[in-house]
C-alpha cells in the first residue's frame, strides 16, 4: 500500500465510510425519526463535499488502474455537490418514505461507482465503475413503490443499460484482442487506424454514448426520467450524465488519440443529431419532467460538440458547463420535486399562473430555465458560448450556425414554461407551497451558483489552472 | 469605474425596489433611481466634454481581464456616438418610469424588469469588447419578453414569443459572426480588431452574419416582422423602450461592429443593404397606411423610419452616417413620445382604433397636443428633430452618384409623402373633429407624471430640431474615424 493511499483514495473512502454508517444504523433495532435521520445524512454529505477541498494530491493506485489528480478531484467535487443538493431537495419526499436508508445506500453506491469511472486509467476499472454506478440507480428508480410507471422506468433503465454494457464489453474484448492490453496509455500507443481497431473502438464508444444518451441511443431517457421519482430523475440527469461525460472525455483524451480523426467527425454528426432531435422532441412535451429529459439530451449534444474539438480549451469548457448544468438543472428539478411531492402534479398545465402564489419558486425555476437556455447574465450563457467557442476551432461555419440556431429552438420550449408560470388569469392555479428549509438552502445555493459562476470568471479560470 | 456605474446603478436600484413594500414606495424609488441615472449621465457627459477637447478617440476607458485565456475583456469607453445613445437611454428610461406610474398589478416586477433593460442598454452602448457587447445585447432580450407576456395587451403571448425568438435568432447569427471574427483576428477587442487587416474573403463571409444579426434588432427587411406585433402588444413603457432604444441597439451594432470592423465587406455588400433599406422604408410606409390601430401605425412607421438608419449606414458617406446616427437619436425620442401619447389615450378611452376616437383635442388638450407634435415630427416638419436627421441622411445619400443609389435615395425621399398621408389622416380623425363618444367628455387630461415624461422627450426633440449642430459636432469625430477606416480598406 503506497504511503499516500489515504490521501489519494480519500474521496472514495469517505463514501465507503458513509455507506458503513448507514448500514450499521439500519441494523439497529430502534430507528431514529425520519427528520433527524435526514439531517444526519445531510451533514455527512456536507462533510464529504467539504473534504474534497483539502489535502489533495496526484498519483496512481492499484498498479496504475486508478489515477487521481486535481482535475479528477474537482470533477468528483462537482458530483458530491450534486448529491448533496439532491439530498437537500428531496427531504420532503423522503420524510414520508419508509426506506430512507436504502435510498441513500443505493445512491451513494452509485456515486462511488462514478468516482471509479472518473479515476479509471484501465478499461476494466472503467467498466466496473460504470456497472456500480448504474445497477443501484435501477433499484432507486423503482422507489415510488406504489406507482407502476416507477417500476416500468426501473425495468427500462436496467435493460437498456445491460444492453449498452454488453456492447461496451464486446468493444473492450475487441480492444484487448487488438492491443493485448487494458491500460489506457498502452492502448493509446498500440491503436492504429485499422478497420478492426476502429471497429473495436467504435463498439466501446457506442457503449459510452448510450450512457450519456446521445442520439440515436437516447430512447430510454424520456421514459425513465418520467417514471422515476424526481430525486432519482435529477440524479440521473445530472450526476450520472456528468460522470459518463467525464469518463468519455478521459477515454477520448487518454486512450483514443490515434483514432482522433475518426471520432472527431463522428462526434460532430452525433452531436448535431443529438441537439436537433432532443430539441424537436422537447418542443411539444406536456410533462415537465419529460421536457427536461429531452432538453438534457440536447444539452449533451452541445457537450459532445466541444468534445470533438479535442483540445484543452474544449475540455475546460465541458467541465465548466457541467458545473453550471448541475446548478441549473438542480434548481429546476428542486422546484419540480417540491411541487411533485406536495401536489403530485407534473404536467405543464398544473403550473399555470404558478407565480400568483409561489413567487420564490417561480423565480428559481425561471432563472434555472434561462440558464439552461443560455441567456445572460446567467452562467448558462457563458457555459454554452464557451462550448461553441472551443468547438468552432474544428467545425465549419455551417455546423456552428446550425448549433447556434438550435439554441433559439430550445429557447422556445424553455420560454413556454416561463410563460405558463407568469400567465395571469387566476381562475385556477396551485395554492402556495410551503418550502422546507433544506430545499430552500439547496435552491438558494443553485440560484447563487447560476448567477455568480458566470459573471465572476473565477470558476472558469480555476478550471483552466487545473489542467 | 465611472462608466461601469452606469450598469451598477440600475442594478442597485433593482435591489432597492426589490425590498420595497408599498406601491408608492416602489414608484418613488424607481423614479429616484432613474433620476440618478440621468444625473450620472450628465456628469459623464461633462467628464467626456472636458477630455474630448484634447483627444478624439474613446474616452473614460476601463479595461480589465474577464476570461484571460479566451482573451475576453471587460472593456468600456465612450465616444460621441455612444455618448448620444446613452443620453437617449437615460431620457427614455425616466419617461418610461413616469408613464408607468399607474401600473398596479405586479408593479414591483414591472419596474425591476424596466431597470434591468436599461442596465443592458447602457452596457451595450459603452462596450468596447465585442463579447461584452454581445453579453449586454442578450441581457436586454428576456426582460422584454417578460414585460410583454405579463403586462401586455391583445395577443401578447404570441407577440412576446415571436419577439424573443426573432431577437434570439439575430443573436445567434451575431454569435456565429463573432466567432468568425475571433478566429480571424484572435481578439474580441474593438480597437484591436479595427487595427488588424482582415482577409477580404473572410470579411465577406462574416459580414452577413453580423449585419443580418444586428439587422434583426434594427428591423431590417425582411426580418422586421416582430416589430409590429411586439410594439403593439407591449405595455406603454415597454413599447417606448423597444422602439426607442432596443431597435437602436441593432443600428448601433450594424455601424459599430459590422461596418466598422469589416470595412471591405461593408463596401462590397453596400448595394444589398441599400436595396433592403429602401424596401423597408417604402414597405413600412405603405403598410402603415393600411393600419387602423394607433399602436400598429406607430410600429409600422418605426420600420419605415429605422430604414433610414440602415440606408444612412449603407450609403457609407460621412454625411449619410452622421444622418443615420442622428436619425437613431431622433427616432428614439419621437417614437417614445408617440407611444407615450398613445398609451395615455388608450388608458383613458380604452381603444386604440382610429375610427372610434375623435375630437380628443377638446377633452384632453395636453395629450392631444403632444400627439400632434409627435406626428408632425415623425413626418419631418422643419424645426423638429425628424427633419434635421432625415435631411442629413438624404443629403448624404445624394452624394453617391451611381444610378442604383440615386434610385434608392429618390424612392426613400418619396416615402415622406406617404408618411404625411398616414400621419395627417390618423391625427385628423382621432384628435380633431367632433367628439365621437359621449363617454370621452368625462375624461381627464394628463397628470403631472405624464406631463413631465412628455416634456422631457419634447425638449430633446426640439433641441435637436433647432440646434442639430450640437449633436452633429459631438458625433463628427467618431464618424470621421469610421470613414477613414472605410477609405483605407477599399
Amino acid at each position: 500500500m503506497p504511503e499516500n493511499f489515504f490521501i489519494l483514495f480519500k474521496q472514495e473512502l469517505w463514501l465507503t465510510a458513509i455507506l458503513f454508517i448507514l448500514l450499521i444504523s439500519k441494523l439497529k433495532d430502534k430507528q431514529p425519526a425520519a427528520t433527524s435521520l435526514l439531517t444526519g445524512i445531510n451533514i455527512l454529505l456536507l462533510l464529504n463535499f467539504l473534504s474534497g477541498f483539502f489535502f489533495n494530491a496526484e498519483g496512481s493506485l492499484f498498479g496504475k488502474m486508478f489515477v487521481t489528480n486535481h482535475l479528477h478531484v474537482f470533477e468528483k467535487n462537482i458530483l458530491n455537490l450534486a448529491a448533496l443538493l439532491i439530498s437537500l431537495q428531496s427531504t420532503k419526499w423522503l420524510e414520508n418514505h419508509e426506506h430512507i436508508i436504502e435510498f441513500y445506500v443505493l445512491m451513494i453506491s452509485s456515486l462511488l461507482g462514478m468516482f471509479f469511472m472518473i479515476s479509471a486509467a484501465n478499461v476494466l476499472m472503467l467498466y466496473v465503475g460504470l456497472e456500480l454506478s448504474t445497477i443501484p440507480l435501477a433499484a432507486v428508480a423503482n422507489f415510488d413503490l406504489k406507482r407502476k410507471t416507477s417500476g416500468e422506468a426501473a425495468m427500462k433503465l436496467i435493460i437498456s443499460s445491460a444492453f449498452s454494457s454488453a456492447i461496451l464489453l464486446l468493444g473492450i474484448s475487441f480492444i484487448y484482442g487488438c492491443t493485448g492490453s487494458l491500460d489506457f496509455a498502452d492502448i493509446n500507443n498500440l491503436l492504429h487506424k485499422e478497420p478492426l481497431h476502429a471497429a473495436a473502438f467504435l463498439l466501446f464508444f457506442v457503449g459510452l454514448l448510450f450512457k450519456v444518451s446521445a442520439v440515436p441511443f437516447h430512447l430510454w431517457t424520456a421514459d425513465v426520467y418520467e417514471g422515476s421519482p424526481v430525486a432519482v430523475t435529477s440524479f440521473l440527469s445530472v450526476a450520472s450524465k456528468a460522470a459518463a461525460v467525464f469518463a468519455l472525455l478521459n477515454v477520448l483524451n487518454k486512450m483514443a488519440q490515434p483514432l482522433s480523426s475518426i471520432w472527431h467527425d463522428a462526434l460532430i454528426w452525433i452531436s448535431l443529431l443529438t441537439i436537433i432531435v432532443g430539441n424537436l422532441f422537447a418542443l411539444r412535451q406536456q410533462n415537465i419532467k419529460r421536457l427536461l429529459a429531452f432538453s438534457s439530451v440536447s444539452q449533451v449534444g452541445f457537450l459532445l460538440l466541444a468534445a470533438s474539438a479535442n483540445s484543452s480549451l474544449g475540455n475546460a469548457a465541458i467541465i465548466y458547463f457541467i458545473l453550471i448544468y448541475v446548478f441549473s438543472n438542480l434548481a429546476a428539478f428542486g422546484v419540480i420535486a417540491l411541487v411533485s411531492a406536495v401536489k403530485q402534479k407534473e404536467t405543464l398545465t398544473d403550473y399555470h399562473a404558478f407565480y400568483t402564489n409561489n413567487k420564490f419558486l417561480s423565480w428559481c425555476l425561471s432563472i434555472a430555465l434561462f440558464s439552461l437556455a443560455g441567456v445572460p447574465p446567467t452562467a448558462g450563457f457563458f457555459g454554452k458560448l464557451f462550448l461553441l467557442m472551443s468547438a468552432s476551432q474544428g467545425i465549419t461555419f455551417t455546423v456552428l450556425t446550425i448549433a447556434a440556431l438550435n439554441m433559439v429552438v430550445s429557447m422556445y420550449y424553455y420560454l413556454r414554461v416561463v410563460r405558463t408560470l407568469f400567465a395571469n388569469n387566476e381562475n385556477e392555479c396551485l395554492e402556495a407551497i410551503e418550502v422546507p428549509i433544506t430545499a430552500k438552502i439547496a435552491l438558494v445555493i443553485c440560484v447563487a451558483g447560476i448567477l455568480l459562476t458566470g459573471v465572476l470568471s473565477g470558476a472558469y479560470n480555476y478550471i483552466i489552472t487545473l489542467q | 469605474m465611472l462608466l461601469s456605474s452606469l450598469v451598477i446603478l440600475p442594478l442597485l436600484t433593482v435591489l432597492a425596489v426589490a425590498f420595497c413594500k408599498e406601491l408608492q414606495q416602489i414608484r418613488v424609488v424607481a423614479f429616484i433611481g432613474t433620476l440618478l441615472q440621468l444625473a450620472l449621465v450628465a456628469y459623464i457627459y461633462t467628464a467626456y466634454q472636458s477630455q474630448s477637447i484634447t483627444q478624439s478617440n474613446f474616452l473614460l476607458e476601463r479595461d480589465c481581464e474577464w476570461f484571460p485565456l479566451l482573451n475576453i475583456h471587460y472593456h468600456v469607453g465612450v465616444d460621441g456616438i455612444s455618448m448620444a445613445m446613452i443620453i437617449l437611454t437615460a431620457i427614455i428610461v425616466i419617461a418610461g418610469v413616469l408613464v408607468s406610474w399607474k401600473i398596479k398589478e405586479l408593479s414591483k416586477e414591472f419596474f425591476i424588469l424596466l431597470l434591468l433593460l436599461s442596465a443592458g442598454a447602457y452596457g451595450f452602448f459603452i462596450s468596447l469588447d465585442v463579447f461584452t457587447l454581445f453579453f449586454f445585447l442578450e441581457v436586454a432580450v428576456i426582460p422584454k419578453f417578460l414585460l410583454i407576456t405579463i403586462w401586455g395587451s391583445g395577443k401578447k403571448e404570441y407577440s412576446a414569443m415571436k419577439l424573443a425568438l426573432m431577437l434570439m435568432t439575430g443573436s445567434a447569427l451575431i454569435f456565429v459572426g463573432l466567432m468568425g471574427l475571433y478566429y480571424t483576428a484572435h481578439s474580441f477587442d474593438l480597437q484591436t480588431i479595427s487595427k488588424t487587416l482582415l482577409n477580404p474573403e473572410a470579411q465577406k463571409i462574416i459580414f452577413p452574419f453580423l449585419f443580418i444579426g444586428f439587422g434583426f434588432f434594427a428591423a431590417l427587411f425582411p426580418f422586421h416582422t416582430w416589430v409590429p406585433d411586439g410594439h403593439s402588444s407591449a405595455p406603454t413603457a415597454a413599447s417606448m423602450f423597444l422602439a426607442g432604444i432596443s431597435m437602436k441597439l441593432g443600428g448601433y451594432g450594424c455601424l459599430r461592429v459590422a461596418t466598422y470592423l469589416l470595412p471591405y465587406a461593408a463596401q462590397y455588400y453596400s448595394p444589398y443593404i441599400i436595396a433592403l433599406a429602401a424596401i423597408a422604408i417604402l414597405y413600412g410606409a405603405f403598410a402603415t397606411m393600411m393600419q387602423t390601430d394607433l399602436k400598429y401605425i406607430n410600429a409600422y412607421s418605426s420600420v419605415s423610419h429605422c430604414g433610414f438608419v440602415l440606408l444612412g449606414i449603407g450609403m457609407l458617406t460621412q454625411t449619410a452616417i452622421t444622418g443615420a446616427v442622428m436619425q437613431m437619436v431622433s427616432h428614439g425620442l419621437i417614437t417614445a413620445l408617440f407611444f407615450a401619447a398613445i398609451g395615455m389615450l388608450y388608458e383613458r378611452t380604452h381603444t386604440r382604433q382610429v375610427k372610434e376616437l375623435g375630437g380628443l383635442l377638446k377633452v384632453m388638450p395636453f395629450i392631444s397636443t403632444v400627439f400632434i407634435i409627435a406626428g408632425l415630427c415623425s413626418l419631418g416638419l422643419p424645426g423638429l428633430s425628424g427633419f434635421a436627421a432625415e435631411v442629413t441622411v438624404f443629403v448624404g445619400s445624394w452624394q453617391r452618384t451611381e444610378t442604383a443609389y440615386r434610385i434608392a435615395t429618390i424612392v426613400s425621399c418619396a416615402s415622406i409623402v406617404v408618411t404625411a398621408v398616414y400621419i395627417l389622416r390618423a391625427t385628423g380623425s382621432s384628435i380633431l373633429g367632433a367628439v365621437k363618444n359621449e363617454h370621452f367628455l368625462s375624461l381627464k387630461d394628463a397628470t403631472w407624471n405624464e406631463k413631465l415624461a412628455a416634456l422631457l422627450l419634447l425638449i430633446g426633440i426640439i433641441v435637436i430640431g433647432i440646434m442639430p449642430y450640437v449633436l452633429q459636432n459631438a458625433i463628427t469625430a467618431p464618424v470621421v474615424d469610421i470613414m477613414n477606416h472605410l477609405n483605407a480598406n477599399k
